[in-house]
């Protein structure tokens, strides 16, 4: 178990030390963000920016025209939220080789309560063209992506989140930019998931394998460019989709496989997310229940969508 | 020097020219705002300025971002001055397929470093530029125009805090005061108050002058380069549609250009009697 963000963290600091193009920003959250342990081993290389977002984005685009490789970092609301016209300007608009990693994603910000929880960003992100959107499932794959942002010309939007989080990935796990990955396989429905709800739908399969459903498990790494192929496999396969992920179900990843199928191969579909509601205060696993973001409501859907097939 | 001056002023008389013809042909852009900048741009790009037309991305350049992106009229007609692109170019402004976007786009645009347009950014990406330039040990200098109703954005005072906070002496920003915005009188609109005083309690050193004397604004960019630990701040008194009369002191002609009747008129007050 390890937080996405200290996985972030860690990589940042040996990627300092690989390549003194990068540099990193925040504002007042480093030792939430976890650039702290950047700015610690590269002091020269770390930018404070104060509680001023649009201002942070604003100056990472101008150091990534002078050829630096920035990373920015600060709460998701506040990134994606606060400065999302920033980063569509100064970022997306001109390809500006920013990475925005984004710590604190969804619900499981906790007792900060709703309006320190972002259920938007990965929707608003996605809508901005020349936008790359990760979303990690756990602190392995978060090696690879923020190693993959690096090498990757161009900006980058990755979600992390709080709290520690089971492993999916084995150690080395290597992370390929619009590449997802089938977990599990199974032929009666498949979950297709991001974050946290990876971890939850591995085991809502194993749970279905006793009642005799086949659930296949897809994780979705990238959000956007969509790996169509093998969401296109699963719907062509299995004939029925169940997306979750700890965001809105407007617009994040559940809104992106809908788009795609409804146009390419229409398919029985649920979607676990938010709906369309700001979160709350309470601890972090109160909330993943309160909001239904847990094994169990994944095995109830699938239950319900196999049904649903006959 | 003056001579220099004399031939800096020919220059910005020729671009003026350009701006006019350039929004005639156009019939859609920002007049107001270009020729009230002008003359600094011009200065910047034929006298201060370390840059190379054949090499836009050559490593040894200073920065130059138009914060006030409205304006791109006056940086187009700079550029294709100094051969960046060839001057027929100009006569595409705005239209499908052109690289000469509405407002300042680096991905089309030789010589276009960031993109702006959306106001109250530009000093931010300068200041990061300068911190960026000044971690690789490098003497390159970052300038940015902004105009006076541009400061009514709050990440520009955001920005103005981070440069002071940074020391960054290689960076200069230029106010395009001319007192004027799309809805009218900046101070009757939103006051922003004394520029001068702002920037100053923001921890910059700050300079006033005639944005359109070239002597003035060839001077202030030198003191601002001399000046070490903290950025510079050059308040330029300018006149909204400077050169010619039809437009200037006009907050109708922002977003207005030259109609067919003015362009006569236009192009005789800025000496182009054919």
């Amino acid at each position: 178990m390890i937080a996405t963000r200290d996985a972030y963290g860690e990589t940042l600091a040996e990627l300092g030390a690989e390549n003194d193009k990068i540099v990193a920003l925040d504002a007042d959250l480093s030792g939430s963000t976890k650039t702290g342990v950047f700015a610690k081993k590269f002091p020269a290389r770390f930018f404070q920016m104060g509680i001023a977002e649009a201002n942070m984005v604003g100056t990472a685009a101008g150091l990534a025209s002078v050829g630096k490789i920035p990373f920015l970092s600060t709460f998701a609301i506040f990134a994606a939220g606060r400065a999302w016209e920033q980063i569509r300007q100064a970022v997306a608009y001109p390809k500006a080789n920013v990475k925005i990693v984004a710590t604190h994603g969804g619900i499981t910000v906790g007792e900060d309560g709703g309006s320190h929880q972002s259920v938007e960003d990965i929707a608003i992100m996605r809508a901005i063209p020349n936008m790359t959107v990760i979303v990690p499932a756990d602190g392995e794959e978060t090696k690879g992506a923020i190693r993959a942002a690096a090498a990757y010309k161009g900006p980058v939007y990755v979600r992390l989140g709080r709290n520690k989080v089971p492993t999916v990935f084995p150690a080395g796990h290597r992370f390929e930019i619009g590449k997802g990955c089938q977990l599990v396989e199974g032929s009666d429905l498949t979950f297709i998931t991001t974050g946290l709800m990876t971890a939850q739908a591995v085991i809502a399969a194993e749970r279905l394998k006793a009642e005799g459903i086949s659930a296949r498990v897809v994780h979705i790494g990238t959000i956007k460019p969509l790996d169509k192929e093998l969401v296109l496999q699963a719907a062509e396969e299995t004939g029925a989709i169940i997306t979750a992920e700890e965001h809105s179900v407007v617009g994040g990843l559940g809104g992106a496989v809908a788009e795609f199928l409804s146009e390419e191969c229409p398919t029985l579909m649920k979607r676990v997310g938010i709906y369309d509601r700001f979160g709350t205060s309470g601890k972090s696993e109160e909330l993943l229940k309160y909001f239904g973001l847990n094994a169990e409501t994944l095995v109830e859907q699938a239950r319900e969508i196999v049904s649903r097939k006959k | 020097m003056k001579e220099k001056f004399a031939e800096l002023e020919e220059k910005a008389r020729r671009l003026r020219v350009a701006i006019v013809r350039t929004l005639h042909k156009s019939q859609s852009g920002h007049t107001g705002g270009s020729l009230s900048a002008i003359d600094m741009i011009c200065t910047l790009y034929f006298h201060k300025m370390r840059h190379n037309p054949e090499e836009p991305g050559w490593d040894g350049r200073d920065r130059f971002v138009l914060s006030k992106g409205h304006a791109a009229p006056a940086l187009y007609v700079t550029l294709a001055e100094a051969g960046y692109f060839p001057a027929e170019d100009l006569m595409t402004l705005r239209r499908l397929g052109s690289h000469l976007q509405g407002h300042p786009d680096s991905k089309v645009t030789p010589g276009v470093d960031v993109c702006t347009g959306s106001l109250g950014q530009g000093l931010s990406m300068a200041n990061g530029m300068a911190l960026g330039l000044k971690l690789d040990g490098k003497e390159n200098r970052v300038y940015t125009v902004l105009g006076d109703g541009e400061l009514q954005e709050g990440q520009v005072w955001e920005a103005a805090m981070a440069a002071a906070h940074y020391k960054s002496d290689n960076l200069c920003a230029l106010i395009d005061a001319n007192g004027l915005q799309i809805d009218g009188f900046v101070e009757k609109v939103m006051n922003v108050g004394s520029i001068t005083d702002k920037f100053r309690a923001f921890g910059w050193h700050v300079i006033e002058i005639d944005g359109h004397n070239i002597a003035e604004i060839a001077a202030a960019l030198d003191a601002a380069e001399a000046h070490k630990g903290a950025p510079t701040a050059i308040v330029a008194k300018t006149v909204k549609g400077k050169g010619v009369h039809l437009f200037e002191n006009k907050a109708a002609y922002h977003g207005v250009t030259p109609s067919d009747a003015e362009l006569p008129e236009a192009l005789r007050c800025l000496g182009c009697l054919d």
